[in-house]
């Protein structure tokens, strides 16, 4: 029945949507791409050609900047967008300034990519960009705090909608972890070259106050917005719980930023400091499963859902994912577990349980969600959601079980004692015995990655479809009459 | 007090939202790392530890630029199987002077920090070069290009001003060539001392000859210089088993 034409391109600034959506599924195709063959290096060393500009060292900066900023950014970017227009019923402020952060973000993850392949880092994880390019990132960011801020100012509604106090958490930590990470000395005015103003245990500590909170409010809180649009308008029913959301909202800000410490368990940090963050981080285990479950009981009463629709589908494993992680984050943080997990690939497959499992998975679902919407049609084919679907799903289960077994087994080798007291294993007996385990990850790797592709081909076939119709509006109207 | 809160005056005032999450996002970095600044105890006294010298310096920032820190650790752990295979924990001093900290997340290979002195230069050599020729199942990428690159001098002083301006005690002065002379000995003075830094690389190089060719100076004669030199300067065998206890 539904066929009022939904464009409101007077009323709502969709165009910028438009691009930073597309170019979203552009990096995720790409940082994907990266993130199999780096994890095929490490199967199998001949990849890195003896060429500087692939080795692993320089690569795999490439791949997370590309997956985090590149996709991540991008997604966020655009449904932030979309849910700050929508639920203030308020077109962005200024086209222009939302189109700047569109060629600043694009030229930031461009000029990332080749600076690191070219040598220049800050050697700082998930911060690797030199000096230049972070002031960049700084202006955009502004520009970013400034138009969101502004458009809600805007708004129609006096409350503000509840995806929208997520997105502003994740904008304004961003702003500040960003800026106090990234405090450097340049050598001079043309050297891509800084060192960083803190040393030692300080750097270590701020770095990792970064390094987990572009975790908490990058990765979390932004999607957490993104979940708070989407599952309700998909599952076309209202968000579980009001005060749950409340509660958890305030919970997640506040907690997160004391947790980044647990990555320095057992290191020269000082105890308090690392046993505080774990305390930390064992409390936020309650908020994170705020939102996994006023995610999830969003859809009680539609259930059958789950069977029908695959863009609800994506939505729940999302959730469901996002609960997992949020357990075995707080589980890895004891200092007991922590001993045994850290620096082996048990981390690796955490994090890319929450990145696959939860912010990939919600991303593609809101996609789906939206980017028919704004070409005002319908997805070009159900049946390659369903592909995609079981591709991700099945290659984030591969990856995630590779990593936990070679982590565990990593874990157990290194400090495995033989009768006599000594050490059982020399180190380099742990790394043959990860073999297998790393071509199984690039394995699952390609499964997730196939699945985007999917995506990436059924949008564009959506798109297309989109720009027929409307050249022909009789046509599209007798389509959707068709399928009302 | 008889004040009625309602979280509805927050979610109606965008102004009154944006200073409140702030506050809350702010207070966790506060409490956990100002106080590492100010705490005495937080790095140990310990006699040995000091500034790169300029061709070190120049090798750690080639295992930075090559990005290392993705698959190497520099951070021991205070345990038992750490302890034998790579020697006592690693001390907050011994990183005092790191910018940045080089600890790293992952062991894809093993932790590095006191790597110095455990194998020869040559065996460093070749195995950057070719891994698998030192070690067949590493799965280390191949470093030819260390070996066949000259080490670029043309910046030298504008990296060791820049870590001057962040703290690192490299001298231009007398002044401060004198006060490093009292901190750390007549040698180890003369290798900070900025004016100097170009002959200082140029001698170290040639006389340490990491990488078995005197004809020219290479980023493998920095990188190596710097890995030898890991975790070799305090000497442990001064202080009791449990001298760093407190600190942590």
């Amino acid at each position: 029945m539904a066929v009022t034409a939904y464009s409101g391109a007077e009323q709502y600034n969709f165009d910028i949507v438009k691009k930073f959506a597309v170019m979203s599924l552009v990096w995720a195709v790409v940082g994907m791409s990266v993130g199999v063959y780096i994890a095929a290096e490490l199967a199998w060393p001949f990849l890195n050609f003896d060429s500087p500009y692939f080795s692993f060292g320089r690569f795999r900066p490439v791949h997370t900047s590309a997956v985090i900023f590149g996709f991540g950014g991008s997604a966020l970017f655009a449904t932030s967008y979309y849910v700050v227009q929508r639920t203030c019923q308020a077109r962005l402020f200024s086209d222009g300034m939302a189109s700047f952060t569109f060629w600043g973000w694009q030229t930031i993850i461009v000029l990332a990519a080749l600076s690191y392949v070219m040598g220049y880092s800050q050697g700082r994880e998930y911060a690797e960009m030199e000096w230049p390019i972070d002031l960049l990132i700084e202006v955009v960011w502004v520009a970013y705090l400034i138009l969101y801020v502004g458009t809600i100012m805007r708004r129609k509604q006096p409350h503000i909608y509840v995806a929208n106090w997520f997105y502003l958490s994740f904008i304004l930590a961003t702003a500040l972890l960003h800026t106090f990470n990234n405090l450097a000395v340049p050598v001079d005015l043309f050297s891509m070259k800084s060192y960083s103003l803190f040393s030692g245990t300080q750097d270590a500590m701020v770095q990792w106050w970064y390094g987990h909170n572009a975790v908490g409010f990058f990765l979390t809180a932004a999607f957490l917005g993104m979940m708070y649009y989407f599952v309700p308008k998909q599952a076309g029913r209202p968000i579980y719980s009001y005060r749950l959301s409340v509660v958890h909202f305030w919970a997640l800000s506040f907690m997160y930023m004391w947790v980044g410490a647990h990555h320095l368990h057992w290191t020269a940090l000082p105890d308090w400091t690392s046993s505080l963050a774990a305390a930390f981080s064992i409390l936020l285990l309650m908020p994170s499963w705020g939102g996994m479950i006023n995610g999830i009981m969003t859809l009680s009463g539609a259930w059958d859902k789950l069977r029908t629709d695959p863009v609800m589908r994506f939505m729940i494993v999302a959730l469901s994912f996002y609960g997992m992680s949020t357990f075995e984050g707080p589980m890895m943080s004891l200092k007991e577990v922590n001993a045994l997990s850290h620096y082996t690939d048990w981390t690796v497959g955490h994090v890319h349980s929450g990145a696959l499992g939860w912010v990939a998975m919600i991303s593609f679902g809101s996609l789906y969600h939206m980017m028919p919407r704004l070409w005002d049609t319908t997805l070009y084919s159900r049946k390659l959601i369903e592909w995609h679907f079981w591709l991700a799903t099945i290659g984030i289960v591969l990856y995630i079980v590779a990593m936990w077994i070679s982590g565990i087994t990593q874990g157990l080798m290194w400090r495995a004692f033989d009768e006599f007291g000594n050490l059982q294993y020399s180190f380099v007996e742990s790394v043959a015995a990860m073999m297998p385990f790393y071509a199984m990850r690039a394995i699952g790797g390609m499964f997730f990655l196939t699945g985007t592709v999917l995506m990436a081909i059924n949008i564009f076939m959506t798109i297309r479809q989109g720009k027929r119709e409307s050249a022909a509006p009789d046509a599209g109207l007798a389509v959707r009459m068709a399928q009302a | 007090m008889n004040i009625n809160f309602k979280h509805e005056w927050i979610e109606t005032n965008i102004g009154l939202m944006s200073v409140l999450t702030m506050l809350a996002i702010s207070v966790g970095g506060l409490v956990e790392i100002a106080p590492l600044f100010f705490i005495d105890e937080t790095i140990e006294k310990v006699e040995g530890v000091r500034p790169y010298t300029p061709l070190e310096q120049r090798g750690r920032d080639i295992y930075i630029r090559e990005g290392c820190y993705t698959c190497h650790s520099q951070m021991i752990r205070p345990f038992r199987d750490e302890k034998l295979r790579y020697g006592h924990y690693s001390l907050a001093a011994e990183s005092q002077f790191d910018h940045p900290f080089q600890w790293g997340s992952k062991r894809t290979g093993p932790d590095l920090a006191r790597v110095g002195g455990k194998y020869s230069n040559e065996w460093h050599v070749q195995h950057m070069v070719a891994p698998r020729s030192m070690v067949p199942e590493s799965v280390m990428p191949n470093y030819p290009w260390l070996l066949s690159t000259p080490l670029d001098l043309s910046d030298l002083v504008g990296r060791m001003n820049a870590l001057r301006k962040v703290g690192v005690p490299y001298s231009l002065s007398q002044a401060e060539y004198g006060a490093n002379v009292t901190r750390f000995g007549e040698t180890v003075a003369g290798q900070l001392h900025i004016p100097d830094a170009r002959k200082n690389l140029i001698e170290q190089a040639n006389f340490g000859n990491y990488d078995g060719d005197r004809s020219g100076i290479s980023e493998m004669d920095a990188m190596v210089a710097y890995l030898q030199v890991l975790g070799t300067m305090v000497d442990f065998s001064k202080y009791a088993d449990d001298a760093f206890v407190d600190n942590r």
